[in-house]
């Protein structure tokens, strides 16, 4: 479904550091004291190689000591290795604070920017994504980042840290045995991005079989009514279990490859030890080394081989969480299409505005204009109907209005000023549209009535629903404007959705107002009182209706009628009407024979 | 799907900081107040084991693989120990002090550490595979026994279930459920770990054995203490990243609403507030961290200098040698880091025993639909529907349709009109048996539906709801679902339905996909789909609930003068508020209530019935008084 230009950033060109690089842009915070954090590290993982040092010396020099086991020797190094111990704990302690700390709040910042840009995104491509993967990107995304800074990201270094000072220890007992050692891990090193590569394609099946699952498991749900009355039963459950059976392929797949390149690890490291033990046995032979140095270094092996293992295990989960980093980082790179004035913008005055198209071309990137040579001035105070088959541009005109989207050429005027140069605010507080599905938030009427206007008081709502008739409704409203509107307004009627959508345009107080009628039929009685709601609401204000139904293109002061993306006619209904073989005519004439009048 | 960074397999001393990382769920699953405050642990515990017996009986031996798998890589873990401790004694101390040694006893030393390390690499694999295996595996078949389900439970029970929770009851509560099958073999192969390695610390030195030991119940305290803190501020951070993600849901899909009033701003405010809560909980959980990780990691060090400095003395007093304080010392280090598997384990349970009860809830519901054993008839030409005294009510008190009676001859049309809630589409739904009546009958070509066959009422009525409904399938599949239709046949639907025309612009006509829902096209684009899915059907009854609400009045004038045209032959009975829709009815039942008003033709109830002229003619009333209306 997406069109060049529309679809959010994936961020999928840019690599691991350039991904790194974008995250701190956008969350400075991780930077900060970055250094303290990497030098407590360093402390914390020096930590790791006190026990068997102390090992060491308490065997060569404390058991083996010349002339007998030296007990005093011991217990010495037994003292300096607990005080080591304390002051390693406390850097680590220190070190995972400030880890937290930064992680978390880089990472709030980020979210929350993510969050304030997908508002800001222009509406075409808010419509082109899924709410669900919007949803992910500043949620599951962000934690996932935020799981793997704090534990992976932590665990990296520290686990890059000791593998060099595990190496600094074993060169300092013995080369020789340190290239051993290197060497056997060689081709564990060398098959590691090998495997990254494989194991992140595997995921990424994984993740795409997900969504395949969830989808089928939804239709036994979601379509309960049709998968029943059409009698197809067996042929969902057996798309389910497909689903079901393909989620379970991919992800065992995936975990025996992760099983896989995990069990490596362990191999080298069995082929160290055995190396150490034969080649130290060897050098001892040339004098090169002690039996302590020779078992020390079995010790330093695996405490080579742990962060080895570690970090390969968290390189691999660092698959996942760059992937979700950059989902993140691609809806920031997303540029919003509309720039704001700010405060240097004009603001308009308050009172019904005048509305002209000048020139106006309009056309998604990529694509072919959806409006071209669009001239049109209306007056303030005026209603107009703007008419048209579906796919004739009609609600491009709405969106550019309310400067949802701008012209790719020409202008839009409000009181002869371009939108562009219009600050938002002044030009959310003149304008508003009521879109064709009253949308309304999980909250109490009045609360989804005073977001047309965030300051009104409980007195000015109600006087809002009088002023359009609504006040006998909402006194048959079980609690009044405290009754609450369930999710998107559900536990409302769709006329009555439409009905608080009015009511909230009332509220702000317009100067023009923009309506996409919608087009789903309601209750009668309620249409009704929606049309009544609509006539006072219109008046002393300038109007644009995108109508679905004649009999609002009949009540309008003018009618314009858009076919292919220009205006093809424009005048009072009955004049239009007349004019024979026009395209107006032709809609009324089908409107006329539906109606059954 | 992430991998959630899973308990690693320690190599030998390596105590590195500790990785509970398994609080913190991946992708945050999002559920509220799914951890049950009141439960107590010990009942959470033993709940828990019972979730996971289940899990074992179901797959025995994948979960006996995994878990030799496991007691394989402990055995060897603690084998790579001996092999260490037997080289030092027989090996490296000989050598060094003879100054020689016999190359098979080189040999003997790289055989032991390879072939301990090539099995337990092949320990790891079945530990890491088999418990992936076991968990997806008890996933697939949890998900299939509850999709059986939703298929077979009656729609009363899917009404009175809302769609969110049972979507997640197929999807996350599983996930939760399985959850603690991932660290269950490293758990089980940990204790058999330390049992071995406290044998073999006995068998080494019982002295240094029993110093050592203390460490065991001093790294299970802190365990628990850190449960204990850090346990409350998981349970908060997951009902944040829920409320979060609310948020977010709710304001996205207003993004229009937001974006036309100018509320950006505020909506960010919305979403920060929580975010900023959640970063702050986030922190907290982090310093309880930092505090116990240290702890954690230092007991074992901390256990191994005593065991050095005892077993110095006992080396002196001639008590013991060397490699038994090697032995001792290096067991200890292996044992104390895989010891934290088993906090993994019970950390997973209260989300799994949750997890588990609300998937039973829907796996134990009771009320499936019962068939007869009649066949339906298949004659050609419309079927006669007849609605006897039909009566249904929600719950006891409140009644939706009440003594409703009327019959629709072959090939007539019937148009169901009424307002809001006056019992229209339940009775589409009692019509096509989606729902049995509580009192009355339907009866098809005289047999009661309850008497048919199940599959046979399907083959001869189609409902078209209000609400199209979408498979996540091709044009075709979505038309035919599944029936072996010709495409001429389906475009001979599609163009009754109005809906060639844009079939046949998408890019692969009958055969592009339309994605989860239908999202890919317009409101009225999916109703006409699915007219056409009842079409292409041939019906000899056909129920339309206002199927065409979202249609262009123009579109719906021809939708209408095709199915009036006769190509079907179908009885149609159909809800509207349009009067065209209504006109075209030979008769109408009007509905007040859940009761018949009246009944008979639009034109002698409008002469007759105030009430229904003033409900048909709502639109124009309202055109005419105020001029906009919609």
């Amino acid at each position: 479904m997406s069109t060049t230009g529309t679809a959010l950033d994936t961020g999928e060109q840019i690599g691991a550091i350039a991904t790194l690089r974008r995250g701190i842009h956008y969350s400075p915070e991780l930077t900060e004291g970055f250094r303290v954090t990497l030098l407590l590290a360093l402390i914390a993982s020096i930590g790791q190689v006190i026990v068997p040092v102390t090992v060491q010396r308490t065997v060569d020099h404390g058991l083996n000591a010349p002339g007998g086991p030296d007990v005093s020797y011991v217990v010495e190094m037994g003292i300096a290795a607990a005080l080591a111990i304390s002051l390693t704990s406390w850097a680590s302690y220190a070190m995972t604070r400030r880890l937290f700390a930064t992680s978390e709040r880089g990472l709030a910042t980020l979210r929350i920017k993510a969050f304030r840009h997908v508002h800001d995104l222009p509406l075409l491509t808010q419509n082109t994504e899924r709410r669900g993967a919007l949803v992910s990107r500043v949620t599951s995304d962000v934690d996932q980042v935020s799981q793997f800074l704090v534990f992976g990201g932590l665990l990296l270094i520290v686990s890059v840290g000791q593998v060099l000072v595990a190496t600094v220890v074993m060169v300092i007992y013995s080369w020789q045995l340190a290239l051993v050692v290197w060497v056997c891990f060689a081709p564990l090193f060398l098959s590691l991005r090998y495997f990254q590569q494989k194991l992140s394609a595997a995921y990424g099946v994984v993740r795409g079989q997900v969504g395949v699952m969830l989808s089928a498991i939804a239709e036994p749900v979601v379509g309960a009514a049709v998968v029943r009355s059409y009698a197809v039963e067996d042929r969902t459950q057996a798309r389910i279990d497909e689903a079901i059976d393909e989620y379970k392929a991919a992800s065992t797949r995936a975990q025996g490859f992760t099983a896989f390149s995990f069990s490596l690890g362990g191999v080298s490291a069995g082929l160290a030890n055995a190396g150490v033990i034969v080649v130290g046995v060897w050098l001892g032979f040339a004098g090169d080394i002690t039996a302590g140095t020779v078992l020390a270094f079995a010790y330093l092996v695996t405490l080579f081989v742990g962060p080895v293992q570690m970090g390969t295990q968290i390189l691999t989960d660092a698959q996942n969480a760059i992937v979700s980093w950059r989902r993140v980082i691609g809806i920031l790179d997303t540029p919003a299409d509309l720039v704001d004035p700010g405060p240097d913008g004009a603001t308009l005055p308050h009172r019904a505005a005048d509305v002209c198209f000048r020139h106006v071309l309009f056309a998604y990137p990529g694509g072919p204009p959806v409006l071209r040579d669009i001239d049109l001035e209306i007056p303030a105070g005026r209603r107009v109907a703007v008419v048209g088959e579906t796919g004739s541009g009609k609600s491009t005109i709405a969106k550019l209005l309310t400067r949802l989207m701008d012209p790719t050429e020409g202008a839009v005027l409000l009181d002869g000023v371009d939108v562009r140069s219009i600050s938002q605010q002044s030009l959310r507080r003149s304008v508003v549209l009521v879109p064709q599905e009253g949308f309304l938030f999980d909250d109490t009427v009045a609360a989804n009535v005073r977001y047309g206007r965030l300051d009104a008081t409980d007195e000015e709502i109600v006087a809002a629903a009088d002023a359009i008739g609504l006040g006998d409704w909402l006194a048959g409203l079980p609690r009044g404007i405290a009754t609450q509107v369930g999710q998107r307004g559900e536990s409302l009627s769709a006329g009555e959705r439409q009905l608080v959508a009015l009511w909230r345009a009332q509220l702000a107080d317009p100067d023009l107002l923009v309506l996409d009628e919608a087009t789903s039929a309601v209750d009668p009685a309620l249409e009704m009182r929606i049309g009544q709601a609509l006539e006072r609401l219109m008046t002393g204000r300038t109007s644009v209706t995108i109508a679905h139904r004649l009999t609002t293109a009949e009540r309008a002061d003018e009618v314009v009628v858009v076919d292919r993306g220009r205006i093809v006619q424009r005048g009072p209904h009955a004049e239009l009407a007349q004019q024979d073989g026009s395209v107006y005519a032709s809609l009324y004439a089908s409107w006329v024979a539906q109606q059954g009048r | 799907m992430s991998t959630p960074l899973v308990p690693m397999s320690v190599n030998g001393r390596w105590v590195g900081i500790a990785w509970a990382g398994r609080g913190f769920p991946a992708g945050a699953r999002v559920r509220r107040g799914v951890v049950s405050e009141r439960r107590s642990r010990r009942g959470t515990t033993s709940d828990g084991f019972r979730v996971l017996w289940v899990a074992i009986k179901r797959e025995p031996w994948i979960f006996a693989v995994s878990t030799l798998g496991s007691v394989l890589f402990g055995a060897l873990t603690v084998a790579d120990a001996w092999v260490l401790g037997w080289a030092t004694d027989h090996v490296v101390l000989p050598a060094f002090d003879t100054g020689e040694i016999a190359p098979e006893l080189l040999l003997a030393v790289v055989a032991l550490f390879l072939g301990v390390a090539i099995l337990r690499a092949v320990g790891i694999v079945a530990r890491r595979l088999g418990a992936g295996v076991m968990q997806y595996r008890m996933q697939a078949h949890t998900r299939r026994a509850v999709t059986r389900q939703y298929l077979s439970l009656p729609m009363e029970w899917h009404q009175r279930h809302p769609t969110g929770q049972l979507l997640s009851n197929a999807n996350s509560d599983v996930e939760a459920a399985w959850g603690p099958i991932a660290p269950l073999p490293m758990a089980v192969g940990t204790v058999a770990m330390m049992v071995i390695a406290i044998a073999q610390m006995f068998a080494a030195d019982l002295v240094l054995a029993m110093v050592g030991l203390l460490v065991f119940p001093a790294v299970v305290v802190a365990n628990l203490g850190y449960q204990h803190y850090a346990s409350p501020l998981m349970t908060k951070a997951q009902q944040l990243r829920a409320e979060l993600s609310e948020v977010a849901h709710e304001s996205f899909d207003g993004a229009m609403v937001v974006k036309t009033l100018g509320r950006e701003a505020e909506e960010t405010d919305r979403f920060a507030e929580i975010a900023l809560r959640l970063r702050d909980v986030n922190i907290r959980a982090g310093r309880i961290r930092a505090a116990f990780d240290p702890i954690l990691a230092a007991l074992p060090s901390l256990g191994v200098l005593v065991v050095l400095a005892v077993g110095v003395a006992r080396v002196v007093s001639g008590a013991t040698d060397p490699g038994a304080v090697v032995t001792v010392s290096y067991l200890l280090t292996i044992v104390s880091f895989p010891i934290r598997s088993i906090g993994w384990l019970l950390g997973e349970f209260p989300r799994s025993v949750v997890g588990y009860e609300r998937v039973q809830h829907v796996l134990e519901a009771t009320g499936e639909m019962t068939y007869g054993a009649e066949p339906a008839t298949r004659s050609a030409g419309g079927a006669r529907l007849e609605v006897r005294h039909l009566g249904y009510r929600y719950d006891p008190e409140q009644s939706l349709l009440d003594d409703v009676s009327f019959t629709a001859e072959p090939g007539r049309t019937v148009a169901l009109v009424g307002a809001t809630a006056s019992g229209k589409s339940t009775l589409t739904g009692l019509m096509t048996r989606l729902v049995d009546p509580d009192e009355g009958a339907v009866l098809l070509d005289g047999t009661d539906l309850r008497e048919l066959a199940q599959g046979e009422l399907a083959s001869v009525v189609s409902l078209v709801p209000q609400t199209a409904f979408l498979f996540d399938d091709t044009v075709r599949g979505n038309v035919t679902l599944g029936a072996d239709v010709p495409d001429g046949a389906v475009w001979e639907a599609l163009r009754a339905a109005q809906a060639d025309g844009f079939v046949a612009a998408l890019p692969h006509g009958l055969d592009t996909r339309l994605g989860e829902r239908g999202t890919s096209l317009s409101g009225g684009q999916r109703q006409r789909i699915s007219l056409a899915r009842a079409l292409v059907r041939r019906p000899r009854l056909l129920v339309l609930d206002d199927a065409t609400s979202a249609v262009d009045p123009e579109v719906e004038a021809r939708i209408l003068e095709a199915l009036r045209s006769g190509a079907q032959e179908s009885t149609l009975v159909v809800v509207a508020y349009r009067k065209a829709t209504i006109a075209l009815a030979d008769e109408v039942v009007h509905l007040e209530d859940g009761r018949v008003a009246d009944r008979g033709t639009h034109d002698e109830l409008l002469a007759r019935s105030p009430a229904y002229a003033h409900l048909v003619n709502a639109y124009e009333v309202a055109a005419e008084l105020v001029g906009e209306a919609e």
